[in-house]
């Protein structure tokens, strides 16, 4: 077998070393009952090219552009990704390294994540990221556990009903039977932004943290500043978590309108979309939760001789150094994948990030415009949106059954996650889009 | 000799990006827009948006290109040279795999389209789910967990909703004290107590100790196999049978599972879940960090309680269903690392089960081979058959001065990745080598003799190994000062 490269020689010349005469011996000390129902009753291994072959016919057997037009945004971002990302996480030292326990031969790995950290901390506007978190979903859920550590005698915990309902499963999941919490749900107002009214009669003393989407799942741009002003009077603290990261290149940070953790996905840096995974979990807090975040962390330091160098460091907070006293049970991350987002948004640059955002902007509204005029649907919510935007539409479903018959996909039937909304479709349009496929949508 | 220390490399010190790079430099161009031009403030207004990126770099792409290239040549990696991290499996990543998963047919998907333009991707994860199950003896498996640490999560939630619906208040976990740090995590992220279970002294458990601890209060035992000695627990068939009498479920942590295909299957060991670490046995490559895939496979016990969405079958058509009123919820978004679960499904194609059995086997091999060539030198933590990995103490030298973590550096610098150090915690100074099926036996030999030349340093030359690592791009790093000084971003001066 090519990956096994053991001869008939080699295990003769290795079972002589052992001193036993077959590798069945090696195993004689397991219980035979088990040794003898084992076999595992699978095909036989397959070459190269059936392999390929195999997977060809399976991925020919997906829907993909050119032959459907997509505007599915709501947690996954088409974006266009240049091809030095791909390149540079091609390389083997990068792909095929693990976890930096020696840093003296990891620093490849240890300045890449220390680089990450100082892009995600800036895009944030807060102190510190670590290294990554799986996805957006479970940072989320990461940063409401956080909360509640650094806040352990507050009970309730306010999630926004527009955050991604992934999202809001997810919390759910983690922190069900786990903590004596109460997860309540506050709506949207009129606009499709948070109702202040509802948050500040749900926000008393006993609410550990108010988690809102930013933008929302609507692609509403929050009032992250108000929400944190009365969060910070009841002394609740603010998480924002960020599906469509994109965003933040042109958005003022969480940290700068008050949030304490904010969170994002961070698959629209460079990320190809495959399927919703592996995506990364971007993470950052206040300085002074530091020692009550969860994940990985990458700092500097010197060397005997004084050189710079990188390291993993403040491990006492995690699994193999605290075991149940630890942030996180987190271990593996998502090493790749955010060195892919870091070299994405080292391409973008200070300026091209903003540019992307701009364009994810003026596209979005030129196809709600489009669909204004043409007297198609009408937006949803009048407050301003970001790439994604809900348009209400006469027979939503069925008009979007229609559309998909024709190999247009018009995004997601909002009634699907929310029954309230009827007869409306969340449309998401980035750079990705050509006007022809806008008008396409706007005409069919 | 294996490494020339002779010629010496010049080190290209690479700064941080953003200390390179000059205003007004681009690393993208965009095309030209083909809508007519529009400001935006008419649509997002100018008191929502941010002030520009200050700290972020301005660079060439060909600046991206050398800054990171250059920072990947300081890294050790599998594909450089032999990474014998224990428990880590740290085999040969196939690189036809990653060509399939980089087909457009997968990469593209969106994964909020309907399940009729999807079936490849689900057909390629139900074939995945089903060769998993063979492999492991295991009933129903999940794939959405993104990690082996979010499997043990998703793990012992199943464990709890058992016993919630079935009025049990149970909340005591039993662990091995020689077990993974995420398994006392995971289980206190449930909301259970952790009691440690002691090892034998012949590093396995015994099942009169393991009787002892339980009681109507345990709701489950977590459990490795072959354990992070790296032996095969001899009475696991009683343990789990204990642990049922009373009523408890087995959580089986199967990172070491590359030991057992064809040999034992974890489902028939008493496991009611396990979770499978694709990064490890299934040869998905370990990023530096990940991504990885932790699947969880169940038996029926416990599958009403998986995550959902889950994969369902309709004559030939596959769909994603919510319908399954017990299970514990979503532990992600979407369906799992999808891109990863790809390249492991291809990698099983490949392998077959001939190769996945003669994986198991020459792993096993691989390591009683470095365990003959080390023993005599080396203190064996227990004298007992290993399978896929073997351990040592500090015994043998703990009189020198001379600690592990001297070892692990003077290995550096005979051009290996250092094995786990100081891991598991209930050996002194632990040495844990896994070198995997696919080194041969002269990479086997050159790593035994380096190690064999180190033991006569420990003698001969000892500062070269306090001094060690000599040959790296940087010598040891402090890492007193990086946690009592925090500095974890760059900050304009």
């Amino acid at each position: 077998m090519r990956y096994i490269p053991h001869t008939e020689h080699d295990i003769a010349a290795m079972l002589a070393v052992l001193g036993v005469s077959s590798v069945d011996d090696l195993f004689t000390h397991l219980p035979s009952d088990l040794r003898s129902q084992a076999a595992i009753n699978l095909p036989t291994g397959l070459s190269e090219s059936q392999i390929r072959n195999r997977l060809t016919s399976l991925a020919q057997a997906n829907r993909v552009a050119p032959e459907v037009v997509s505007f599915l945004g709501a947690g996954a971002y088409p974006h266009y990704i240049p091809a030095v990302v791909d390149q540079i996480i091609q390389r083997a030292e990068f792909a095929t390294a693990y976890t930096p326990y020696q840093p003296e031969v990891s620093q490849g790995t240890l300045q890449a994540i220390f680089e990450f950290q100082s892009l995600v901390a800036t895009l944030f506007g807060l102190d510190v990221a670590n290294a990554s978190m799986y996805d957006g979903a479970s940072a989320t859920a990461e940063a409401v556990l956080m909360a509640k550590r650094i806040l352990p005698q507050r009970t309730i915990i306010l999630v926004a009903r527009s955050l991604h309902p992934q999202y809001r499963h997810v919390i759910h999941t983690y922190l069900s039977g786990v903590l004596e919490v109460q997860i309540v749900e506050v709506p949207w107002g009129e606009d499709g932004r948070l109702d202040m009214t509802a948050l500040e009669r749900q926000l008393g003393p006993n609410v550990a943290c108010v988690a809102i989407g930013y933008p929302n799942v609507f692609g509403i741009i929050e009032d992250v500043a108000t929400i944190s002003a009365v969060a910070r009077h009841a002394g609740a603290l603010v998480v924002t978590a960020t599906t469509e990261a994109v965003a933040l290149g042109l958005l003022k940070s969480p940290g700068e309108l008050g949030a304490d953790i904010a969170v994002a996905e961070g698959q629209s840096f460079g990320i190809p979309i495959s399927y919703g995974g592996p995506g990364v979990g971007l993470f950052a807090c206040r300085e002074r939760f530091l020692r009550n975040m969860p994940g990985r962390l990458v700092g500097e330091t010197v060397d005997h001789d004084g050189r710079r160098g990188f390291v993993l460091t403040l491990a006492t907070r995690e699994q193999h150094i605290r075991r149940e006293r630890a942030t996180s049970n987190i271990c593996t991350n998502q090493g790749l994948v955010a060195l892919a987002a870091t070299v994405f948004l080292c391409l973008m640059g200070k300026q091209g990030l903003r540019t992307l955002a701009e364009r994810n902007v003026t596209k979005s509204h030129y196809a709600r415009d489009l669909l204004l005029q043409g007297r198609v649907g009408y937006q949803q919510f009048s407050a301003p949106f970001f790439n994604e935007f809900a348009v209400k539409v006469n027979n939503a479903r069925a008009v979007w059954q229609r559309l998909k018959e024709r190999n247009l996909i018009a995004g997601v039937v909002l009634e699907d996650w929310y029954p309230e909304l009827r007869d409306c479709l969340l449309l998401c349009v980035t750079e990705t889009h050509t006007r022809s496929e806008i008008e396409r949508l706007a005409e069919e | 000799m294996l490494v020339d220390t002779k010629r010496k490399r010049a080190v290209l010190d690479e700064p941080l990006i953003f200390e390179r790079g000059s205003v007004g430099r681009v690393g993208y161009s965009f095309p030209e827009e083909d809508i007519p031009a529009r400001a935006i403030t008419a649509d997002v207004p100018a008191a929502l948006c941010r002030d520009t990126l200050e700290e972020f770099p301005e660079v060439s792409e060909s600046e991206v290109v050398r800054h990171f290239t250059r920072l990947s040549q300081w890294n050790y990696s599998a594909a450089t040279t032999l990474y014998p991290l224990g428990s880590c499996t740290m085999k040969y990543n196939p690189i036809i795999n990653e060509v399939v998963a980089r087909f457009p047919g997968f990469a593209q998907l969106h994964p909020l389209l309907p399940d009729d333009c999807v079936q490849g991707a689900l057909a390629l994860l139900a074939e995945l789910e089903h060769r998993l199950a063979e492999v492991s003896g295991m009933d129903a498996i999940s794939l959405q967990p993104a990690a082996g640490a979010q499997g043990e999560l998703t793990g012992m939630k199943l464990i709890r909703a058992y016993h919630h619906e079935h009025g049990y208040a149970r909340k005591k976990v039993l662990i091995p004290g020689s077990a993974h740090g995420t398994n006392p995590a995971s289980a206190a992220l449930c909301g259970y107590t952790v009691v440690e279970v002691p090892t034998g002294s012949r590093g396995m458990l015994d099942a009169a100790t393991v009787a002892k601890h339980v009681d109507a209060d345990v709701a489950a035992l977590m459990v490795t196999n072959p354990n992070t000695l790296g032996l095969f627990e001899h009475e696991i068939v009683q343990i789990t049978e204990i642990l049922h009498a009373h009523g408890a479920l087995v959580y089986m942590d199967g990172a070491n599972l590359n030991a057992l295909m064809g040999v034992a299957k974890p489902g028939h060991m008493g496991a009611d879940v396990i979770q499978f670490n694709l990064h490890k046995t299934f040869s998905t490559p370990h990023g530096g960090g990940g991504p990885g895939a932790g699947p969880v496979g169940v038996k029926t016990i416990l599958e009403p309680y998986l995550p959902v969405p889950r994969l369902v079958r309709n004559g030939k058509h596959y769909a994603w269903s919510e319908a399954f009123p017990r299970s514990i919820g979503r532990v992600r978004s979407f369906y799992g690392n999808f891109g990863i679960l790809v390249r492991a499904y291809a990698y099983i194609l490949a392998m077959g089960s001939d190769g996945l059995m003669q994986a198991t086997r020459m792993a096993v091999l691989n390591a009683n081979y470095l365990r003959k060539r080390l023993e005599q030198t080396y203190d064996l933590a227990h004298d007992e058959p290993c399978m896929h990995e073997c351990v040592f103490s500090d015994h043998s030298f703990a009189q020198s001065g001379v600690k592990t973590l001297d070892i692990a550096k003077r290995l550096l610098d005979y051009g290996f990745y250092a094995p786990t150090i100081y891991f598991p915690l209930v050996v002194s100074g632990a040495l844990m080598i896994e070198p995997t099926e696919t080194e041969s036996k002269e990479t086997l030999d050159e790593f035994a003799d380096a190690l064999l030349t180190i033991a006569k340093e420990i003698q001969d030359n000892p500062s070269a190994l306090k001094d060690a690592p000599l040959t790296t791009p940087v010598s040891r790093l402090d890492e007193t000062r990086a946690a009592r000084h925090p500095v974890l971003r760059w900050k304009k001066v």
